[in-house]
């Protein structure tokens, strides 16, 4: 369980986290979701205690990580800038971090086979492929089978095995109870592992829902419609809340009504409909839309203020 | 790598306690012996120790028939002895600000503060680690450099002293603490200036190059500051020659650790707030 209360991160001038709050919750894969520079990176860096926030606090299990007196057990953490001393092999830096709490040899062994370097664990970690340096850093995230999984772009530098393979370890790590959290800037990729979304954007939340409920919500009810009628149409559609526009003749393309209000509206005036589709729209459409209106808002205030 | 996709869930283990100052020093021991820039440096403070004493000695000896009376007074053993460690105080202190500026520049700090966030524990033991190591292996150094070179005189029947001499037990041990200070005041200013290049020139600035400056200084001036100096304080552990210029041995190794405890103190107060 994470739980962030108003956290806030400066960085000079600079703004990268603006009052969040949120809760992770155990037994479910809760994805984090923005563009890059949204501020996923440095909240993650907040919750390890790595970077003091400037306002508001976050708790893991309800403490502070310092405060934890044995946070492998509790967090295991994958960051997405390197975390590791490319001149030491990839056992020796398991064996490292494991000492800290006294976790035995073996274990080092057991997440080695388990990640698939058994056949590297002695050579130099900077020699390693960025998808290689990312199981060595997921394996240290295991390490003290941790009660929080954090990972920051888990799948970056994946080959499409290891992708199938990240997504199946979060799915089951959640099922065994645990509280998974996973940063992403690829919607397409939360969508098939998370089933929760906390969405940033300019280091504030846009949105925090169920993932289905984001889709849903973000797809805004266009309908594709196909008909020789069409000015006859658009002017029996008119509304305060419909908006109708026109790429090519006879197609229009209709948002604020459902598709059986327009079906039962063009049948009330005796339209010819050829076509009436209901568009779903894509999850990166949803996603670009909420964060791109995010993004404009804040550059626009920061042209305004430099005004 | 190939049944990745096959392979199970994550095992389980047992919670196995809190983190503790000796696990992390052995954690640091782990570190420390897993990187080859230990050993390259170790190796060259050792080789240096040992071998420029031997060489000096043997440069000594060739020479000796050759040498004005004057020339001979001026030769004392234990400034041949003790030689090599007025070099291999460099490889001491590059390694001490590599100890801890590698972690900052390979991110290795961030996995490391992660595992103990309360960070000063990693200073400790990083200072405790490194000193006990650099120590085990420098005392050894000094008195082999010793015995070497003594016997490479011996052969002339020159220049003779033993550690039962006055003062010479002390100036060749000194030799060995000396190095072990060195790398822990090193190792402060790596933790403080977080920055590789940046440590070792701020390191040189404050043993190479503000010493010479105080010549430029007058004489009343130089004599007043240069021996508080943290090089000139430190040197006299293992300077067999003192006088109103110098501290004493005691007192300069004291000033000299003071030093080094404002440094590691400085930087475990940045270390704890700082951003990582």
């Amino acid at each position: 369980m994470i739980e962030a209360r108003a956290l806030t991160k400066d960085y000079g001038d600079k703004r990268a986290v603006d009052g969040l709050s949120f809760t992770v919750r155990p037994g479910i894969v809760t994805g984090f979701l923005g563009p890059n520079g949204s501020g996923k990176s440095t909240t993650m860096r907040l919750i390890l205690g790595l970077d003091a926030p400037t306002a508001g606090d976050v708790t893991v299990n309800g403490k502070h990580y310092r405060d934890l007196p044995a946070p492998l057990h509790e967090v295991g953490a994958l960051l997405e800038a390197r975390s590791l001393h490319g001149g030491r092999s990839a056992y020796d830096h398991l064996r490292a971090l494991a000492q800290t709490h006294g976790i035995p040899r073996r274990r080092v062994d057991e997440l080695i086979d388990l990640v698939g370097l058994h056949d590297v664990a002695r050579k130099r970690a900077g020699k390693f492929s960025l998808g290689m340096g990312q199981r060595l850093g997921i394996a240290a995230a295991l390490l003290g089978d941790p009660s929080t999984v954090m990972l920051d772009e888990p799948v970056n530098g994946l080959d499409p095995e290891g992708i199938h393979w990240m997504r199946n370890l979060l799915k089951g790590l959640a099922s065994e109870g645990r509280t998974v959290f996973v940063s992403s800037h690829l919607m397409s990729e939360m969508a098939l592992t998370a089933d929760h979304l906390i969405v940033i954007g300019r280091g504030r939340k846009i949105a925090d829902t169920s993932t289905h409920e984001f889709v849903s919500r973000a797809s805004g009810n266009i309908v594709l419609v196909r008909t020789p009628q069409a000015t006859e149409l658009e002017s029996q559609l008119a509304g305060p809340d419909v908006t109708v526009t026109t790429n090519e003749p006879e197609l229009l393309e209709i948002r604020g009504l459902t598709a059986r209000q327009i079906g039962e509206a063009a049948s009330a005036h005796q339209i010819v409909l050829h076509e009436l589709t209901p568009q779903v729209a894509s999850l990166e459409e949803a996603f670009m839309t909420l964060t791109r209106d995010d993004v404009e808002f804040r550059t626009l205030a920061a042209g305004e203020r430099v005004a | 790598m190939s049944s990745l996709a096959q392979v199970g869930q994550l095992p389980r283990l047992p919670h196995t306690g809190r983190v503790t100052q000796a696990r992390v020093a052995l954690s640091e021991w782990t570190k420390l012996r897993s990187l080859r820039s230990t050993r390259w440096s170790l190796l060259a403070a050792i080789v240096l120790t040992i071998g420029l004493p031997a060489l000096f000695a043997a440069v000594t000896s060739s020479h000796w028939g050759s040498m004005s009376p004057h020339e001979r007074a001026d030769r004392h053993p234990l400034d041949i002895a003790l030689a090599g460690v007025n070099v291999s105080q460099l490889a001491v202190a590059v390694l001490g600000v590599l100890v801890i500026t590698g972690e900052y520049s390979t991110g290795m700090i961030r996995a490391s503060f992660s595992a103990v966030p309360k960070r000063l524990p990693v200073l400790w033991a990083k200072t405790a680690v490194f000193g006990v190591v650099t120590f085990l292996l420098m005392l050894p150094s000094v008195l082999i450099a010793f015995w070497a070179s003594q016997a490479i005189l011996s052969r002339h029947h020159i220049l003779q002293v033993s550690l039962s001499d006055h003062g010479v037990a002390r100036s060749v041990i000194g030799g060995a603490v000396f190095l072990l200070l060195v790398g822990i005041f090193a190792l402060g200013i790596g933790a403080i200036v977080r920055n590789t290049a940046g440590a070792i020139a701020t390191f040189a600035a404050i043993f190479f190059v503000i010493p010479p400056l105080m010549n430029v200084l007058p004489a009343s001036w130089n004599h007043a500051i240069t021996k508080y100096l943290p090089s000139e304080a430190g040197r006299q552990l293992f300077s067999p020659t003192h006088d109103s210029t110098s501290l004493s041995p005691l007192w300069g190794g004291l000033l000299f650790a003071g030093y080094c405890a404002f440094a590691i103190a400085l930087a475990a107060v940045l270390l704890v707030r700082r951003d990582t």
